[in-house]
């Protein structure tokens, strides 16, 4: 009897697999739809208020739509309104934070792959030591070296500057990209350092004809890193620098606490916005880079 | 070409040695093969050739001019690494190309260099691939292109096949022997499979623990083993390794082999063993290659076998056949096994009680206690 293969119950059996197979899905689909519709609440909300006018938001639901795209806000909030004493708007201080970004992001991206390579292929004695103590500034919290940091910079007499500022993200920023840049370069085989080596290449024929171009997966990683921390940054903004040379952060915290008479949510709002806007940018153009970068080292073997 | 000369070289990384006194001449044109089990110290050695490492003893020189502190680039050689190194981000042309571009060579030139190499190594379809969209045979050939395209004096090869599968290990192998035999240049050769060493080598270098055990052509090595690792190390099946005792008096030297079951026969010492180094009741070893024994058909009398000769009656074991060859395996006693290779028409099986002649004439004889061989080789 065993011979004779039992048709309808292989049939039943492939069925039920099927079904709880889908409803796994539809389950782990819902929790996804769930988590994600969480998350993005708060950022359509922001978005909504900016482009709704003042007695629309007094008499609405906060939920609701605007009912027309209103851009008074956002145009006072870039250029009219009053933060501290002066009342031009935040588009200074969204230049200055490109200033202090863009600087700090390629010097401390830059030094990093450096750093990664030499303590990679051109081991030192000692190199590993040097390495342990990078990696030992990725956990040292902000607040610890604020008034060494402030100290340094007033003996470098750049106090309140904003290649201060520059200066302080940079050597901040060195530990993390070190570390990117280092447990990347050590995934890349050494034989094609010797091979470049013996073809004649030196360090830094080898550094950018040879590992830069295979870096890219991580130097997308370490921008976005660097780009989000500086950009987001608010401690060392509000300690390094001075009035109209703060960065959008410290703005962005005048704007709103500085009340006179109504609290204007839409400006507020679209302020936030646009504070928040070059970040949003960089994840949505370099974003799916950033997870294949980060596997990357896993992957590779 | 060029001849290269390693004169004493030793390395160690702080306090841990690796390679102790190293001597190795190789001529003009030479193909000498490293050879050696895993971490005996075989790539440090080919990397101090190339300069990738320092060389913490002795010398080691390129056409008679000592190369220790010269950098890779200026030492005139080229690389095959076992992994093919090949720059991922550049296609096959620029890879040969690269090593000329750095030298500086204008474009024309390096395109011309590198169409001829392709031709050679018959890749010119590849030419604009990038290393991912090839294969591992086809990775081989583009990374003895990198190193073909430069004409150096010496090539270096880090066990460059280990990475293939058997087909196309064979088939490499006879290439890269055309190849020298075509272009004449001086290469150096890694690899621990003592077949590959065998084929293609003009002398063979085998290496243990660090140390040089024996320098000499394929058959020297194979027929003469300088020591019991070496012995064992080359041939496979291994030498046979067969314990006796030295039986000597006044007026005559002879040995006293058992083999099992009581059973002893009492042969003479193979004719370039002096009989002055020999002391009675002294320990040693015979080394016979498992070809070295004939089949006897005969009615089980024994008869004479001559004084070159070991006749004797014993019981097969087990029986492999390996398609050319069936390779018999004897129990001698626990330790001792022997391993004997006959036509494979030979019609032996397992249990089969058979009568064979050791061709004592080629026997290598070894002292037990220090594994030297005592044979005096010309
Ligand atoms: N940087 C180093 N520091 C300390 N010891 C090392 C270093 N590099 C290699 N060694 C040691 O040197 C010895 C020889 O290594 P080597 O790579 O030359 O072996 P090999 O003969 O090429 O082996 P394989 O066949 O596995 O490639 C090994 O025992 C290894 O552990
Ligand atoms: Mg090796």
């Amino acid at each position: 009897m065993n011979a004779v293969i039992d048709a309808g119950a292989i049939a039943d059996t492939v069925r039920r697999r099927r079904r709880s197979h889908l409803i796994g899905r539809i389950f782990i689909y819902s929790g996804l739809l769930l988590l994600a519709a969480f998350f993005i609440t708060p950022l359509l909300v922001m978005l909504m208020t900016s482009f709704k006018t003042m007695p629309e938001i007094r008499s609405g639901n906060l939920l609701s739509l605007p009912t027309s795209l209103n851009t008074d806000a956002w145009r006072l909030a870039w250029s009219e309104a009053c933060i501290s004493v002066s009342c031009e708007g935040l588009n200074g201080y969204f230049w200055n934070s490109m200033k202090i970004v863009i600087p700090a992001v390629v010097l401390s991206v830059a030094f990093g792959a450096l750093n990664g390579y030499v303590l990679t292929k051109w081991q030192f004695p000692g190199a590993n030591l040097v390495f342990g103590l990078m990696l030992f500034g990725c956990f040292i919290p902000f607040q610890i070296v604020l008034i060494p940091m402030a100290k340094t910079l007033g003996f470098l007499g750049i106090a309140g500057t904003t290649p201060g500022l520059v200066l302080v993200h940079f050597i901040y920023g060195i530990s993390f990209t070190t570390l990117f840049f280092r447990n990347f370069y050590v995934s890349v085989p050494d034989d094609l350092i010797k091979s470049a080596r013996i073809d004649g290449a030196g360090f830094w024929r080898i550094f950018t004809r040879i590992l830069l171009p295979l870096s890219w997966p991580i130097v997308i990683v370490a921008i976005i890193w660097q780009f989000t921390n500086v950009w987001n940054d608010f401690l060392f903004g509000v300690s390094f620098a001075a009035g109209t040379d703060q960065p959008i952060t410290v703005a962005l915290n005048n704007l709103v606490n500085t009340s006179t008479g109504v609290k204007a949510y839409n400006v507020d709002m679209a302020g936030a916005m646009i504070a928040a806007l070059p970040t949003i940018l960089v994840y949505v153009v370099a974003g799916r880079y950033f997870l294949r970068g980060l596997m990357s080292g896993a992957v590779k073997g | 070409m060029a001849s290269l000369n390693i004169n004493n070289a030793s390395k160690s990384y702080g306090k841990t040695a690796v390679l102790h006194d190293v001597d190795i001449e190789v001529d003009e044109g030479e193909f000498l093969v490293l050879v050696g089990p895993s971490g005996c110290g075989k790539s440090t050695l080919l990397n101090m050739i190339a300069g990738l490492e320092s060389v913490t003893g002795g010398s080691i020189e390129i056409d008679d001019a000592v190369v220790n502190e010269l950098p890779p680039a200026d030492r005139d050689i080229a690389m095959v690494f076992q992994s093919y190194a090949l720059y991922p981000n550049m296609t096959v042309a620029k890879n040969i190309a690269f090593g000329l571009e750095m030298r500086k060579v204008p474009k024309a030139e390096r395109q011309k260099a590198v169409a001829q190499v392709a031709e050679l190594l018959q890749i010119e379809p590849l030419l604009n691939r990038k290393p991912a969209q090839l294969s591992g045979g086809q990775r081989q050939r583009v990374a003895m292109g990198r190193a073909l395209v430069r004409d150096p004096k010496i090539f270096l090869f880090d066990e460059p096949l280990s990475n293939l599968d058997a087909k196309l290990r064979v088939e490499m192998r006879t290439e890269i022997k055309k190849l020298h035999q075509r272009l004449g240049t001086t290469i150096v050769y890694v690899t621990h499979d003592q077949i590959e060493a065998m084929t293609m080598a003009t002398r063979i270098a085998v290496m243990q623990g660090g140390y040089l055990q024996q320098l000499g052509t394929p058959k020297s090595i194979y027929d003469r083993p300088a020591n019991t690792f070496v012995a064992t190390f080359m041939g496979s099946p291994p030498m046979n390794l067969i314990p006796a005792t030295v039986n000597k008096s006044e007026a005559a030297v002879s040995l006293s082999v058992s083999y099992g079951d009581g059973k002893q026969s009492d042969i003479s010492v193979p004719a370039d063993v002096r009989p002055e180094q020999l002391v009675d009741g002294q320990e040693v070893l015979l080394g016979l290659r498992p070809e070295w024994f004939e089949l006897v058909y005969s009615d089980g009398a024994t008869s004479d076998a001559g004084a070159r000769a070991w006749r004797f009656l014993h019981e097969v074991t087990i029986t492999e056949p390996t398609g050319p060859d069936l390779l018999c395996v004897l129990n001698f006693n626990e330790q001792t096994e022997v391993v004997v290779r006959l036509d494979a028409d030979a019609g032996v099986e397992a249990g089969d009680t058979i009568e064979l002649s050791a061709l004592l004439e080629k026997a290598v004889l070894f002292d037990k206690l220090g594994g030297e061989a005592l044979n005096n080789t010309p």
